[in-house]
């Protein structure tokens, strides 16, 4: 594999992709590979949108996956997948969560919110895997394991073993929420186990 | 798939970690900081660290002058800010070229191409040359904490204080860092008195002056034997000249190019360049921002082409690059499909909020500053005119009152915050005194440093090092300074906050107002009990939209057809009703203020 694997994440500050991409970026290096990750923090952060870049691979050198390059996205929020289009290329996997956060001018009534973004993705040729990944959480215990359901959902299409993410989950995540948050990564994983295994 | 040797003894640190663990395997003694995007998190790793003591100074010229005079007293030491926060420290950092170090001095800037979180995108390389100081610039984690303690060694072996620069690339990308050896200095600690070399009068000023250029000759040799200046040769018709995270995007375009990086961005390894520059065909120089090197390189009257193909804006990446160099486009990228932005808006519940629609209902001019409060610039709220550097709003607010006399009385205000305040601000507020203005300052105290991840500041009283004290009584200061008009509000209270404005604006005096409510995201305030939840009536929300003017992300409207409004009992010609979103609202209670129709009420926990 010389050639890294491009993971673009994307979504609403709050929804814990930060943590997400630690985890996914640690599982990484614990499989022994060279990994980047780049992210932005301060004004950025404040309720706008938030993209996450991890490469990994034999060597990494550019923290920034370039536009058209993305291997796999994971969107936590179902537009924020249409805004980053410009990454995808025909070949991208896209895990999208069909939660819908909407954004100020939707919400003050000044924009609207898109229609039918799987259809659109889907129209462009994308491998879309949509996911409600609010409800998968909620039924693992915990809402704010979202990010986790999605971790899981992503680990189904890397090569990395699970006792890998599960070993990371435990060394980052506290005693307290550590089940829940494994449980969610195993119900991440296992929706998309079906979707594949549906056809 | 490959692996790559044994984890275990390798860490995935952001640069920022990285420089906190290279600080304490250089055997760091001192580091003191104002928080700033992109630098913020090296202290906040380095306090976890035992044996180096950490702070928050007020701001980056008092960071430079404590980590100063911690190399004076033989520590080695560290001041880490942001790329506008060297502005702030350029007074210490000149004339400490020209003192030298005891313990090595180290200062960190960090620069932000593209303003994720920045007025401005200045190139700090400039002040490696204005200053006369090597500057060394690491391209990823890893590099970042192996250069720091590179550059203690050369700060005590050149008698110099060194910057180091990094970008929000290095400092928040996180890559593999291996941990490595702790050093310690040969220096001892202790006082020694060196009037010659730390007393800058001019009779020594002069002959430090003569020793400054003899250093910069003796770091001109070093740069060439400098192991981080390194050439990696491939093949000779392209070579690249580049330094920082720009030498990262070369090696993904352009993985077989020849490759001159630089580790020490200045003072550079004139041989080295010229040798490389005569065994390549085509010599590009690719650097984010300003042509640095690219001046130096054609200085030396060596052809070489840079900023007329590379944007001088900006971040780069490979993408860019390769465009630039190359000329061509990629294949079929899919085009953006327009979607709703998000942008970035004030907290649900926060006190600003109310302050800002307060002061908007005045149609003042509102002189801003530097932090959260600086949204209140955007739409809906629209309440802010101008916002420059830290502690502006004061100064800008007084001397356009100055231009315009009398007349400008009730017509504008300056509003900053609690840090910025104590950063800044105060000098301002004295001159306001002291030339007998009548600008009204409104200080928003909200306890903490909220846009840079809720730093502790000195009126909070809390340290780094978690120590719980006093913090500065902000109305005794104003008091002490002169002010005889203070006054304090609760800002979630807006029809009140917005009597005091009027009167204070209107006072021919100085006069402070000090708004006083904690940032909602502050850890006791997320945990409290009586939090309280607002709903709105369905039937009594008329759709005048009237809440909706705060901008609080927890209002939501819902848009009603005829036929729909009908159904559910309103006029036809209601276009939709607000709700709150349970999950969100906080309780500040703003919005009940706003509606008229008694439609928004307290809600069921």
């Amino acid at each position: 594999m010389d050639k890294p694997v491009n993971l673009f994440l994307c979504g609403v500050g709050g929804q814990g992709i930060l943590l997400a991409s630690e985890v996914i970026s640690s599982a990484c290096m614990k499989s022994g590979f060279d990994v980047k990750q780049s992210e932005v923090h301060g004004m950025a952060q404040r309720g706008g949108s938030v993209i996450s870049h991890i490469r990994f691979g034999k060597k990494v050198y550019s923290p920034l996956i370039e536009p058209g390059a993305a291997d796999i996205v994971v969107s936590f929020e179902l537009l924020e997948a249409l805004r980053y289009l410009p990454y995808m290329n025909k070949n991208t996997k896209v895990i999208v969560n069909t939660q819908r956060i909407l954004p100020s001018p939707v919400a003050t009534g000044m924009d609207t919110y898109p229609a039918d973004v799987t259809g659109q993705l889907g129209q462009r040729g994308l491998s879309v895997f949509p996911m409600d990944a609010f409800a998968i959480a909620k039924k693992a215990g915990e809402t704010r394991a979202v990010n986790m359901v999605l971790v899981g959902a992503l680990s189904a299409f890397l090569d990395l073993e699970e006792a890998v993410f599960l070993e990371v989950i435990a060394e980052r995540i506290p005693e307290k929420i550590r089940k829940v948050n494994t449980e969610a990564f195993l119900k991440g994983k296992d929706e998309i186990g079906g979707i594949l295994a549906g056809g | 798939m490959k692996k790559m040797g044994n984890p275990g003894d390798k860490v995935l640190l952001s640069g920022n970690e990285a420089l906190a663990l290279g600080a304490y395997e250089a055997g760091v003694k001192v580091a003191s900081a104002y928080p700033g995007t992109p630098s913020t998190e090296i202290l906040e790793n380095l306090c976890r660290y035992e044996g180096v003591y950490t702070e928050w100074a007020p701001n980056e010229k008092v960071a430079l002058e404590v980590a100063l005079g911690a190399s004076f007293a033989g520590a080695r030491a560290l001041a880490t800010m942001k790329h506008v926060g060297l502005n702030v420290a350029a007074d210490p950092l000149f004339t400490a070229a020209y003192t030298g170090v005891r313990g090595g001095l180290v200062i960190v800037t960090a620069d932000d191409p593209e303003m994720h979180s920045s007025q401005n995108e200045q190139d700090n390389r400039n002040y490696a040359y204005a200053a006369k100081v090597p500057m060394l610039e690491p391209s990823d984690a890893s590099e970042a904490k192996d250069f720091l303690k590179v550059a203690y060694r050369i700060s005590e072996e050149f008698d110099t204080p060194v910057l180091l620069r990094t970008t929000t690339r290095v400092a928040h990308v996180k890559g593999i860092v291996a941990a490595g050896e702790m050093e310690t200095s040969s220096v001892q600690p202790g006082i020694v008195k060196m009037p010659q070399k730390f007393v800058m009068l001019p009779g020594h000023a002069r002959l430090r002056r003569v020793e400054l250029e003899k250093r910069m000759n003796r770091l001109r040799e070093y740069a060439g034997t400098f192991p981080a200046n390194r050439t990696e040769w491939g093949d000779k018709k392209t070579g690249f000249i580049t330094s920082g995270v720009s030498y990262l995007y070369v090696k993904e375009a352009f993985p077989d190019a020849s490759v001159l990086k630089l580790g020490m961005v200045y003072p550079f390894p004139d041989d080295m360049i010229r040798d490389f520059a005569s065994q390549v065909t085509d010599l590009f120089i690719v650097e984010e921002l300003d042509p640095f090197i690219e001046t130096h390189v054609k200085a030396l009257g060596i052809a070489c082409k840079g900023k007329e193909l590379v944007p001088a804006m900006g971040e780069l990446n490979s993408h860019i690059l390769r465009k630039a160099i190359t000329g061509r486009a990629e294949g079929d990228l899919f085009e953006p499909v327009p979607v709703p932005m998000r942008p970035p808006n004030l907290c649900a519940g926060c006190p600003h909020r109310g302050i800002f629609h307060a002061i908007s209902r005045l149609k003042v001019f509102v002189a801003g500053d530097i932090g959260c409060y600086t949204l209140a610039a955007l739409k809906p709220l629209s309440s802010m005119d101008s916002c420059v550097c830290m502690g502006a709003s004061i100064g800008t607010a007084f001397g356009m009152e100055k231009a315009l006399g009398k007349d400008s009385l009730g017509k504008i205000v300056a509003v900053i915050g609690d840090s910025t305040f104590m950063h800044s601000g105060i000098t301002g507020l004295i001159d306001v005194v002291y030339n007998r203005g009548f600008t009204t300052v409104i200080i928003l105290d909200n306890s903490t440093t909220g846009m840079t991840g809720h730093q502790p500041n000195p009126s909070t009283g809390v340290t780094l090092g978690g120590y719980a004290g006093t913090g500065i009584d902000i109305p005794a200061l104003c008091g002490a300074i002169g002010i005889k008009h203070v006054v304090t509000v609760n800002p979630h209270d807006m029809d009140n906050a917005e009597k005091v404005l009027r009167q204070e604006i209107e006072r021919p005096e100085p006069s402070v107002i000090i708004t006083q409510a904690p940032c909602v995201l502050l850890p006791e305030m997320k945990r409290r009990k009586d939090k309280k939840r607002y709903m709105v009536i369905g039937d009594n929300c008329t759709g005048c939209r009237s809440c909706l003017k705060i901008g609080c992300p927890a209002i939501e409207w819902a848009p009603l057809t005829a036929e729909e409004a009908k159904k559910l009992g309103y006029k036809e010609s209601q276009k939709g009703h607000s709700t709150i979103n349970a999950v969100m609202c906080d309780g500040c209670g703003q919005c009940v203020t706003l509606c008229k129709f008694k439609a928004i009420v307290g809600a069921e926990k």
